[in-house]
């Protein structure tokens, strides 16, 4: 890379003080993944399976006028086949109002299409038979009559008023009066603080311009899969790779009418999911099967199905107007977007409002998000959901006022940047942040400092994400030589297990090695939100923490017993139990204690079952260095260094990772990825060939730098740190490209074509 | 009495577009019961997908958690994650 220094680094208040947070031992989990011997969702088998194939639509809108299944049925091999008929059919009223609210009603229609088609690759029905090839035979046979409607395929064809309606009847949310006539706009959402008015007349500078991203996938490189299998009784057991296995039991239970009792999910290894497995779409069908079929089903999409029926993320449009003084200060801000929800409403538009400005202080703001239906794929979470976008938008506007004002862009977000206290645009006042920091941090560091060469841009951005906690469960087991059992019930994305047993270790003062980690399916270990939303380490690390700390409240008693004194004179210190304020007892060890176990009471083991609060927000921001061949448009990323204010960095590999691959995955979605449809509404690009994700090659070592500003919600200072890494790279590269060409760049994807177009024109 | 704003869609569908309101409640469940009882059908909707934030602390499924009578409390939508 050439890069004069490594970059990765820690800076702040974590360092050092802990024995065993911050440290870099070898994940748990790493010898099986990279030999091949963990189980991922496709690895399944069972005795008597047999597989499940779907039928989805070759049209983007279209009304499903008959199914006809006899064809198929009458195929050696095929054992069953199922269609919307063979689930309980929602209302609009079927919502869940938890972790997030959910449309069960949407879902339920997401999964299997009832009367209509309302993207190229919808789950029309499915087969399932003895062999592979014989239920993609029999997907052939089932003949489906279409009747073919005008594809609505973009935010500006949807709002339209002439515009074919997806869903008749859907009257937009959030607008007072409510209008009289249906559209294709659900929601409409506003975020306001201050005036407005005022704001801008009081500026001294004002720029304003418009911007536009495509529908991007979270590129996971596991296809989604299951196996499901019902028993003579009713019970189902579902094998399932996903962002959560109680999120799968509850879906599944709805969507297929049964109780939460009667489901046992089992989490398979998750080969990626940054958000795009946070919700179903086999397993329901796979259960239907299964039960259809009296034999177990196993599912796996293609990656074509990947693409056209999971995911992706919203693309979005949308206008912002910064004001400012001469001297940099903000004094106003404006933004107005509009997300493409896919064919069902819930684009992540809202977030990116309460998110685009949040770096910054500004008194008088307002950003306002529409919730737009297209015919593509329902839009499910991409890591930090929404916010990409909004960054994109308002970084790019920063970039734009600081060329205005003729001012360094970091030295104009300093200027302007949020701080304990500052009051975010959703209205609360933040608690102890550290984007300061991160400025401060990438001011000095050598990258910023570093000349560039011609046909060379550098681009800096930040981006924002509330990061969340909710309800986790965890428990601690001493084994008979006292070595640990830590279970949780968060599949592990990003090193969780790593950082549990690291928590647990830290807790009982031993070595991690003596901890064992292990992610246990939905009736071994009470609920657990699901792992999204930069949540596991912060809300089941407290988990583990409380349960671990139960265990050595237990170890003390156990010491007191031994030693015939009372509890509160032992302490424990080092993995020791030691009595105080004399010499008469020898320290137990926690291997002491756990063999005189039987003896003293019986087995020891900790729990905690949480919902926790006070998850610390956080903030990043990215340098990007390109150079654009002036003949072709190609850019080369030659430098990239990612600075986030972590909280305590309890695996500091682990985190340099989250941000390593956030930077990538946003490279990607600004040079490169998006959808390509055809005139009809069919995507083009259904494979990583045409699906241009970056590849290593293509990349330069990203550097990490980790600001510590610890939470003070979490005993030991963790912040989530997932999502953030993924806000700015889509400004931050286009807002490099733009100072390479000296034209701004406001549409993505950058890729070649796009921009030697620009860069030939003559606006 | 603790000082409460309202999402501005929730305000302009129940409290006549005043989003700045102050209720005198000891924890979230109290102050939405309050608010219903001023503007009625709101506590539908602050009980569907919505977070609170209290004195900047942020509760994605709020229901017993304590306010104080100088609180500051937001009503924001439900956070979602990847």
């Amino acid at each position: 890379m050439g890069n004069e220094e490594k970059q990765n680094k820690v800076l702040g208040e974590g360092k050092g003080k802990y024995r065993v947070i911050g440290t870099r031992p070898v994940r748990p989990d790493g010898v099986d993944k990279v030999t091949g011997k963990a189980n991922f969702g496709a690895d399944l088998n069972v005795a008597d399976m047999i597989h499940g194939r779907v039928v989805r639509s070759p049209h983007a809108h279209a009304k499903i006028k008959s199914i006809n299944v006899k064809k198929a049925l009458a195929l050696p091999g095929v054992k069953a086949v199922i269609t919307a008929a063979d689930f309980p059919e929602l209302g609009p009223g079927d919502i869940a109002a938890g972790e997030v609210t959910v449309s069960f009603h949407d879902m339920s229609l997401t999964v299997i299409a009832r009367k209509k088609a309302l993207y190229d690759g919808h789950a029309i029905a499915a087969v399932a038979a003895t062999t592979p090839e014989i239920a993609a035979r029999a997907a052939e046979l089932i003949e489906v009559e279409y009747q073919v409607l005008k594809p609505v395929m973009t935010w500006k064809q949807a709002m339209d008023p002439t515009a074919p309606l997806l869903h008749e009847g859907q009257i937009t949310k959030g607008v007072k009066p409510a209008p009289e006539k249906p559209s294709n706009v659900a929601a409409r959402s506003e975020f306001a603080l201050g005036d407005l008015a005022a704001g801008f007349a009081e500026a001294e500078v004002i720029v304003e311009h418009e911007f536009s991203t495509e529908t991007v996938h979270q590129g996971y490189i596991e296809p989604h899969a299951c196996v499901a299998s019902m028993s003579a009784d009713g019970m189902a057991t579902v094998w399932a790779s996903s962002q959560g296995q109680f999120m799968v039991r509850a879906y599944v239970a709805k969507l297929c009418g049964m109780d939460i009792s009667k489901i046992k999910v089992i989490p398979a290894e998750i080969g990626g999911g940054f958000g795009g497995k946070t919700v179903v779409y086999l397993e329901p069908l796979a259960v239907a099967l299964a039960k259809k079929s009296g034999r177990p089903v196993k599912m796996v999409m293609t990656r074509d199905e990947v693409f056209r029926a999971t995911g992706p993320t919203s693309g979005g449009h949308g206008r912002c107007k910064i004001g400012a003084k001469k001297d940099g200060t903000i004094t106003a801000a404006d933004l107005e977007m509009e997300y493409e929800a896919g064919a069902f409403p819930g684009s992540p538009v809202m977030l990116g409002c309460m998110t685009g400005t949040t770096p910054y202080d500004i008194k008088n703001m307002r950003a306002v998000g529409y919730d737009v239906v297209v015919n593509r794929p329902k839009a499910a979470a991409y890591r930090a959901p929404g916010a990409p976008v909004a960054a994109f938008i308002v970084e790019s506007t920063m970039d734009m006022l600081a060329d205005k004002l003729g001012m360094c862009p970091l030295e104009l977000r300093l200027k302007n940047a949020a701080k304990e206290g500052t009051k975010a645009p959703y209205g609360p006042k933040f608690l102890a942040i550290g984007y300061e920091d991160t400025l401060l941090a990438a001011k000095a560091s050598k990258h910023w400092n570093t000349p560039l060469g011609p046909n060379q841009g550098r681009g800096i951005a930040s981006g924002f994400w509330f990061n969340i906690g909710g309800n986790s469960s965890a428990s601690v087991a001493l084994n008979e030589d006292g070595t640990v059992i830590v279970v949780e019930g968060n599949p592990d994305i990003g090193g969780s297990r790593a950082s549990m047993a690291m928590m647990t270790a830290e807790v009982l003062g031993i070595d991690v090695s003596r901890v064992k980690p292990l992610v246990a399916d939905t009736e071994s270990v009470p609920y657990s939100d699901l792992t999204g939303g930069s949540r596991v380490t912060f809300a089941t690390g407290k988990a583990v923490v409380e349960a671990a700390q139960d265990v050595v409240k237990q170890l003390r008693q156990r010491a007191a017993k031994i030693w015939e004194v009372d509890i509160d004179q032992v302490e424990w210190k080092d993995g020791m139990a030691v009595a105080i304020e004399t010499d008469k007892y020898k320290p137990l060890s926690i291997a002491d204690i756990a063999r005189m176990a039987g003896k003293t009471g019986g087995p020891i083991s900790g729990k905690a079952n949480i919902n926790a609060a006070g998850a610390g927000p956080g903030f990043g921001t990215h340098i990007c260095d390109v150079e654009v061949d002036p003949e072709t448009g190609y850019v080369k990323v030659l430098r990239y260094t990612a600075i986030q204010d972590v909280g305590t960095a309890i695996h500091p590999s682990y985190v340099e990772g989250q941000l390593q691959g956030g930077a990538a995955q946003g490279i990607g979605w600004a040079l490169n990825e998006e959808y390509v449809y055809s005139k009809e509404g069919n995507l083009l690009n259904t494979g990583f060939l045409d699906y241009r994700v970056p590849v290593a090659s293509d990349l330069p070592m990203i550097d990490a730098i980790l600001v510590e500003c610890p939470n003070p919600g979490h005993p030991y200072g963790v912040r989530g740190v997932g999502e953030v890494p993924i806000v700015p790279p889509l400004a931050a590269v286009a807002n490099a490209v733009s100072h390479a060409i000296g034209k701004r760049v406001d549409s993505l994807p950058i890729s070649p074509p796009k921009l030697l177009a620009k860069i030939q024109s003559k606006g | 009495m603790a000082k409460v704003v309202l999402p501005l869609d929730a305000a302009r569908a129940f409290a006549n577009g005043e989003t700045h309101v102050e209720v005198d409640a000891i924890d979230v469940r109290s102050l939405v019961k309050a608010l219903d009882q001023r503007y009625p059908g709101i506590g539908q909707r602050l009980r569907t997908g919505t977070a609170v934030a209290v004195d900047g602390e942020i509760f994605q499924d709020p229901y017993l958690e304590a306010v104080r009578p100088d609180s500051e409390v937001y009503f924001l939508p439900a956070i979602e994650g990847g």
